[in-house]
């Protein structure tokens, strides 16, 4: 029963429930080794390292290779951690797949967003803009960012224009609508962030 | 073939008939209040079928009491009971939006051998 799994974004398709149709995100989850436990007496937490989809020894420095060694299932592409309440029923080297998840269930998925390079204030954060007719000038821009002499400053934290995308979304509440244990696959209704082929972490509720 | 068409694959219906824009289907739709299912006919002349595999559906227009009603079946769906093939209809576009500017006897369609396919 793991906690969580790393797992990879495969695409979205629809399946049919009732005769509806749901869309759903298919996710490769697993199977993931673990790779180390962490514990409350040496690391001051209860944890497992997991590792998922194999890589070739060849591609890994030697302290990585050093560090895979101890589980003894090769190498790993994606290496993640997940805080676990009873460890001693993880061992390392121990397999991980998609068991103890099944429809119905909610869980927490977290990847990368696709990246969108530099941009401006309407589409990063929803700004309106200015008319596109009528001698107005101001079509996308931002506005007044602040007041006058005082406080003669920007105050920090306030939306501009820049670099949006490619960080860290978590999706939470989503809902498994299928389970295929054989072929280690989560059927999630609806998106889950990133692109195809890009890692998730899978967190169960 | 990846998993995601496989999928997809899986869920394809094969007793779906051949139709395409034009056809007139009588369309057999399952309805569910509360515990009890039954079917509901409906039957009216395919305007408009969007391919895309286990995605592909199709729409039914049809006049009831004087107003022209829409409807789109996703062909896969178990919601479908049966499709039938009432008559084929000789359309020379995929899309026939055209008949919803069109009443009573513009908006007919010619048949292909009549009488043939009804039974």
């Amino acid at each position: 029963m793991a906690s969580g799994l790393i797992g990879k974004k495969l695409g979205m398709t629809q399946i049919f429930k009732d005769g509806r149709r749901v869309p759903v995100t298919v996710i490769q989850a697993g199977p993931c080794t673990v790779l180390q436990k962490k514990t409350h007496s040496k690391e001051g937490y209860n944890a497992i390292q997991l590792g998922f989809a194999e890589k070739v020894a060849k591609r890994c420095n030697k302290p990585a290779l050093g560090h895979f060694k101890k589980a003894d299932k090769g190498a790993f592409y994606k290496i993640a951690e997940f805080r676990v309440e009873q460890i001693d029923t993880y061992e390392v080297g121990q397999e991980l797949k998609t068991e103890g998840f099944e429809a119905g269930q909610r869980i927490s998925v977290t990847g990368t967003s696709k990246g969108r390079g530099f941009q401006g204030v309407v589409r990063r954060h929803g700004f309106r803009g200015g008319r596109e007719t009528h001698g107005s000038m101001t079509h996308r821009r931002p506005g007044s960012i602040g007041q006058n002499t005082f406080p003669a400053r920007v105050f920090p934290g306030h939306r501009m224009g820049g670099h949006m995308g490619n960080k860290r979304v978590t999706i939470h509440n989503l809902e498994i609508v299928e389970v295929d244990a054989e072929n280690n696959l989560l059927l999630v209704k609806g998106a889950v962030p990133g692109a195809s082929n890009n890692f998730v972490l899978i967190r169960r509720k | 073939m990846n998993i995601i068409q496989q999928i997809e694959q899986r869920q394809l219906r094969s007793d779906i008939p051949a139709f395409r824009a034009g056809d007139t289907l009588r369309v057999h739709v399952r309805i569910r209040e509360g515990e009890k299912e039954r079917i509901q006919l409906f039957q009216g002349i395919c305007i408009a079928k969007q391919n895309g595999s286990v995605r592909e559906s199709f729409t039914v227009r049809k006049h009831s009491y004087g107003v022209g009603v829409e409807r789109t079946f996703p062909v896969h769906s178990t919601m479908v009971d049966k499709i039938e093939v009432v008559s084929r209809g000789r359309v020379r576009r995929a899309k026939l939006y055209y008949l919803r500017n069109l009443q009573g006897k513009a908006a007919r369609i010619r048949e292909i051998n009549p009488g043939q396919s009804e039974k």
